[in-house]
C-alpha cells in the first residue's frame, strides 16, 4: 500500500487532506529509482487553484513522457498544515512518490501571479532547501522558475537558480539532456548552470550582474563571464496543432476550480490591448487545428469522466473555427449529459444562439469587458469595443429573454479622468435603458447589471510599461467617483456596483515592476508571516509596508514614477519577441488616443513577424 | 433497470470524503462507459444513490451505491470495466441487478459490522477486553449512554442499538467487533461503544489511536439482517 508522508494523525486534523494524499485518476506512478532526473512541479497556491492550471498539466505530462525522467506534482501547503510542519520539520514532499522535494534534481515553480512571491518563499522554506540560490550545494535541487511573471524574474532573482522564460514545450528537452551530461561529469553546480545559461530561453540570474545609477534606476545589465548570452530569448511553440497535449488529464477528488476539460484552440491574442500582458508576451496568435481539437474532446472526456468542457483561450471569438467547433461540441456531447461551458464570447447573434443552447437563459448572464467607461480612454488602451456594439448586443439579448448583464471595468488607467470614471455609470444605465425599451408584457421584470472594477497594475512588455501607478487613496477615490455617479442614475435600482480594496494594486505594482533589490523585503514579508497574500483574508498590507521599510525599500520609487523613455528596466535583457520600438510607439499612441488595428487587419510591425508563424503569415503561404 | 454496485475503499483513500467519493463514482460511470440515466433538465445528472456514507479516515469492504441504468452488459464484464478506470484504493466487487420495485439501498439501510484496530503505531492497554467485555457488555441488561449531537443530548442503550460485539486477536493485538444500528434512525457509531467500553475500563480513549473498518451493511428484510450485497441478482 502507498506511503504517506503525513501520519494519520495529522491528516485527520487538517483541512482536506486529499490535498495532499496524490493517487489521483491519470497521476502518473513511476517507480522513482528508474529516472534518471527527478522532477517537483510547483504551483505556489493551494491545491484547487494550482489542480487547476493548464500549463502544469501539459507539462507534467509532456515530462513524463520520457522515460528518464519522473515529474510529481507539489502546492502550497495550506496555513494548517503549513505550522505543522514547520513545528514538527516534515520536510515538503511531492504528491506521487510522497518523497521529500529536497532529494529531487529540480523543484520547478510556476509563476503565475505577483501575489504567490511569498508562497515561492513558504515551497523553498519548507523543502528545507537553501533559500538564496547562492547558498545551495551539490545535494540541493535546481530551482527553476517559469510563467508570465517569469518575464520580469529579477525580484525573484535571489532564490531561482534558473528562469525558463517563454512556452515550456520547448526547451526543457535540452535542459534534461545538458543536466544528465553534467551529472555524469561530476562537475559543481555553477558547471551546471553556465551550461544551461546557453541553452534558448534559460536566464541563470547568478551569471549577470546589474549595477545601479545613484536615483536607484538601473545603469547596466550585463553577463558576469564570456560566452553567457546578453539577451535571453522567449520560447514559443509554432506548431500548435502539433505540439503535445495532455490527452489523460490529472482528475483530482476534491473539486477543483477547474473541475472540467479545458481544450486550449489557441494562444496569443490579435487585437493588442494596451494594458494586457498576455496580449503581448504569447504573439503571435497561433491557433489549432479544428480537427485535432475535436479529437481532443473525445479523448479528454472519455479519459477523465467529467461532465463539462470549456474553451481556452485570450478571445475565443477570434478563433476562426469557433462555429464549426462550438457546433460540434453541442452536437456530439450536450445529449450525453456533458455541460458546455463557453468563455466569454463576444456577444452577437451566433453566441446568442449558442448560449441559449447549453445555458439557462433566465439563470446566465451576458458578460461585457469594456474596460473603460468613456470611448476617449478606450481608444488610450485600444479595446475595440464600441458603446454602439455593447448596445446592439445587449438589446439582442435582452430581445432574446437575458436579463443579467456583467460589465468589467479597470480604473486608475493612464490618462484617466473623472468624466472616463463617471462613463462607466453612464454606460450601465444606457444598457438599463434598453432593456426598459422592451414593452413590459414582453420582459421578465427588472434587469440585473453588475458593474466591476479592478484597479490597472501597469506590467513589463506592454505599452504602459513606463506609465506611473497612484497612491492607494486616489483609487479608493476613483471607485467612490464611479459609485456615486451609479447613485444618480435613473436605473440605480438596476445597476450593481462592486469594487476591490487598494492595497493588493500597490503591492502587486511594487513587484511587477520590481528589481533585484526587492529580494530582501520579499523575504523579510515571508519571515513576518506573509503567505497566500492572493487571498483577501489572508493578505497583511502592514506586514508588507514595515517590511518595505526595514529593507530600505521605498515603494513609491517603483509606482508613483512616470519612467523616462530611456530607462533601463530590469526586464530588458529579456527578447520577448515585441520589440521595445514597437511598445514606444504603442505608448505614443495611447497618450494621442490613436487606435490600432488587430493584427488580422493589419500587421503593425510588433516585431514578432521574426518568428514567421501564426497570424503573421495567415493567408501569406 | 436499478444496478446494486458493492465496492471496497482502502488505503489513502480513507482520506477522501463522503461528497468527493460521490463525485469520483460519477466521473467513473463516464470512463467506464456505463449506460447510466441521466435526469432531466438544463443540468441533468446521473441518476445514482449510495446507501450509507463513510466517515474520512474509515477504510470498508462494504460500501454500496444503486445506480440507474438504460441497458447493462454482465456483471463481470461491468465489474472489469469499472475496475479497469478505478484508483488504488476503491474496488468494485459485485454489481448486481435490483427488481425494478426493489427500495433503494439508502432507504433500507439498517445496521452495518465493523472492525476496530489498535493502530500499529499505539500501544495495547495491558487489559483483559475478553473478560472485561462480559462485564460491561454481556451481563447488564441495559447499558446507557448519553450521545452529544449538535443540538441536544441524547440517551441511548447499548442493549438495544449493538447487535453484535466479539473480540478476537489478530497477532496478539485486539480486534473488536461491533454490528450496530445504522440508518437515519437509531444511528450508532462504532467508535462510540468502544469509546464507553474504555471508560468503563478506566482508559483514555484516543479515537486517532483506532483504525476503523467497516465489513459490510446490512438491510433488514422479515425482521432478520440480510447483506445489502445479496439482494438482487448476477447478470451472467
Amino acid at each position: 500500500m502507498k506511503k504517506l508522508a503525513l501520519s494519520d494523525e495529522i491528516l485527520l486534523k487538517i483541512d482536506k487532506p486529499a490535498r495532499y494524499i496524490g493517487n489521483e485518476v491519470n497521476s502518473i506512478v513511476k517507480d522513482p529509482k528508474e529516472a534518471a532526473i527527478r522532477f517537483a512541479m510547483c504551483f505556489p497556491d493551494v491545491y484547487e487553484i494550482g489542480m487547476s492550471h493548464l500549463g502544469i498539466q501539459i507539462l507534467y505530462d509532456m515530462f513524463n513522457k520520457r522515460e528518464d525522467v519522473y515529474c510529481e506534482r507539489v502546492y502550497s501547503p495550506w496555513p494548517d498544515l503549513h505550522q505543522i510542519m514547520k513545528e514538527q520539520q516534515i520536510p515538503l514532499f511531492a504528491l506521487e512518490s510522497q518523497d521529500a522535494v529536497k532529494d529531487f534534481d529540480f523543484l520547478g515553480i510556476t509563476i503565475q501571479y505577483e501575489m504567490c512571491y511569498t508562497n515561492i518563499l513558504q515551497v523553498i522554506d519548507l523543502s528545507q532547501i537553501p533559500m538564496f540560490a547562492a547558498d545551495r550545494t551539490k545535494d540541493d535541487p535546481f530551482v527553476i522558475g517559469g510563467g508570465p511573471c517569469a518575464y520580469n524574474p529579477e525580484p525573484l532573482a535571489d532564490f531561482f537558480d534558473l528562469f525558463y522564460i517563454g512556452e515550456g514545450e520547448i526547451s526543457y528537452d535540452a535542459l534534461f539532456d545538458c543536466y544528465k551530461e553534467w551529472k555524469a561529469s561530476g562537475e559543481d553546480r555553477i558547471g551546471f548552470l553556465r551550461k544551461a545559461a546557453k541553452i534558448p530561453g534559460i536566464y541563470v540570474p547568478q551569471l549577470y550582474e546589474v549595477t545601479y545609477k545613484e536615483d536607484g534606476t538601473i545603469e547596466a545589465f550585463t553577463p558576469k563571464e564570456e560566452g553567457i548570452p546578453e539577451k535571453v530569448e522567449k520560447q514559443l511553440v509554432m506548431n500548435m496543432s502539433e505540439s503535445v497535449y495532455p490527452q489523460k488529464p490529472l482528475v483530482p477528488f476534491i473539486k477543483a476550480t477547474q473541475d472540467r476539460v479545458v481544450l486550449e484552440i489557441q494562444r496569443g491574442c490579435i487585437r493588442g490591448c494596451r494594458f494586457c500582458q498576455a496580449g503581448m508576451i504569447y504573439r503571435p496568435t497561433r491557433e489549432k487545428d479544428v480537427d485535432v481539437l475535436k479529437q481532443y474532446a473525445y479523448h479528454m472526456l472519455k479519459n477523465t469522466g467529467h461532465e463539462e468542457i470549456s474553451l481556452s483561450s485570450l478571445s475565443s471569438s477570434d478563433y476562426s473555427s469557433l462555429k464549426e467547433l462550438v457546433t460540434f461540441l453541442i452536437e456530439e456531447f450536450k445529449g450525453n449529459g456533458v455541460n458546455i461551458s463557453l468563455p466569454s464570447l463576444r456577444i452577437d447573434a451566433f453566441s446568442l444562439d449558442v448560449m441559449s443552447k447549453v445555458q439557462d437563459i433566465r439563470k446566465s448572464s451576458l458578460t461585457f469587458a469594456p474596460e473603460a467607461g468613456s470611448q476617449r480612454l478606450r481608444d488610450v488602451i485600444n479595446k475595440g469595443l464600441t458603446e454602439e456594439v455593447i448596445l446592439q448586443g445587449a438589446g439582442e439579448a435582452f430581445e432574446g429573454g437575458w436579463q443579467k448583464v456583467k460589465l468589467y471595468f479597470m480604473l486608475g488607467l493612464p490618462t484617466e479622468n473623472v468624466e472616463d470614471q463617471r462613463a462607466i455609470a453612464e454606460l450601465a444605465n444606457k444598457i438599463a435603458v434598453r432593456y426598459y425599451e422592451i414593452p413590459k408584457d414582453r420582459r421578465n421584470g427588472k434587469c440585473q447589471i453588475t458593474i466591476s472594477t479592478s484597479f490597472f497594475v501597469p506590467k513589463p512588455f506592454t505599452p504602459f510599461q513606463w506609465a506611473k501607478m497612484y497612491p492607494k487613496e486616489h483609487y479608493l477615490a476613483c471607485a467612490h467617483t464611479v459609485n456615486d455617479a451609479v447613485k444618480e442614475q435613473l436605473n440605480k435600482k438596476s445597476i450593481k456596483y462592486n469594487w476591490h480594496e487598494a492595497d493588493v494594486t500597490v503591492l502587486e505594482g511594487v513587484l511587477a515592476r520590481g528589481d533585484r533589490k526587492l529580494g530582501k523585503a520579499i523575504l523579510r514579508a515571508y519571515e513576518k508571516g506573509c503567505i497566500f497574500d492572493a487571498w483577501s483574508d489572508m493578505f497583511d498590507n502592514e506586514q508588507w509596508m514595515d517590511s518595505f521599510k526595514e529593507t530600505g525599500i521605498d515603494p513609491d520609487f517603483y509606482t508613483l514614477r512616470e519612467r523616462p523613455l530611456d530607462e533601463i528596466f530590469p526586464w530588458d535583457f529579456i527578447d520577448a519577441g515585441v520589440t521595445k520600438d514597437f511598445l514606444k510607439r504603442e505608448y505614443a499612441n495611447a497618450l494621442a488616443e490613436k487606435v490600432t488595428k488587430n493584427c488580422r487587419m493589419q500587421c503593425n510591425g510588433c516585431g514578432v513577424g521574426k518568428y514567421k508563424g501564426g497570424v503573421c503569415v495567415e493567408d501569406k503561404n | 433497470m436499478k444496478i446494486r454496485i458493492k465496492f471496497g475503499k482502502y488505503g489513502v483513500m480513507k482520506f477522501i470524503g463522503h461528497l468527493d467519493i460521490m463525485r469520483y463514482f460519477q466521473k467513473c460511470m463516464r470512463r467506464a462507459d456505463i449506460d447510466i440515466a441521466y435526469s432531466e433538465g438544463f443540468s441533468p445528472h446521473q441518476i445514482m444513490s449510495f446507501a450509507a456514507p463513510l466517515g474520512v479516515g474509515i477504510t470498508s469492504d462494504g460500501e454500496y451505491v444503486d445506480i440507474e441504468v438504460h441497458s447493462t452488459k454482465s456483471s463481470k464484464e461491468s465489474i472489469d470495466a469499472l475496475n479497469a478506470v478505478m484508483v488504488e484504493g476503491v474496488e468494485i466487487t459485485s454489481y448486481r441487478k435490483l427488481g425494478d420495485n426493489d427500495k433503494k439501498a439508502m432507504s433500507l439501510v439498517a445496521a452495518a459490522d465493523y472492525e476496530l484496530y489498535i493502530k500499529d503505531n499505539y500501544e495495547v492497554p495491558d487489559v483483559d477486553f475478553e473478560a472485561a467485555l462480559q462485564e460491561f457488555f454481556y451481563k447488564p441488561s441495559e447499558i446507557l449512554i448519553t450521545k452529544q449531537t449538535k443540538k441536544s443530548e441524547k440517551v441511548m442503550d447499548l442493549k438495544q442499538l449493538v447487535y453484535d460485539f466479539k473480540i478476537y486477536r489478530k497477532e496478539d493485538r485486539p480486534v473488536f467487533y461491533l454490528k450496530v444500528s445504522t440508518g437515519s434512525t437509531d444511528n450508532l457509531k462504532p467508535e462510540l461503544v468502544l469509546a464507553s467500553f474504555y471508560e468503563y475500563l478506566g482508559l483514555g480513549f484516543d479515537p486517532l489511536s483506532i483504525q476503523i473498518h467497516r465489513i459490510d451493511v446490512y438491510g433488514r428484510i422479515d425482521e432478520k439482517l440480510v447483506s445489502l450485497g445479496q439482494m438482487g441478482e448476477i447478470i451472467e
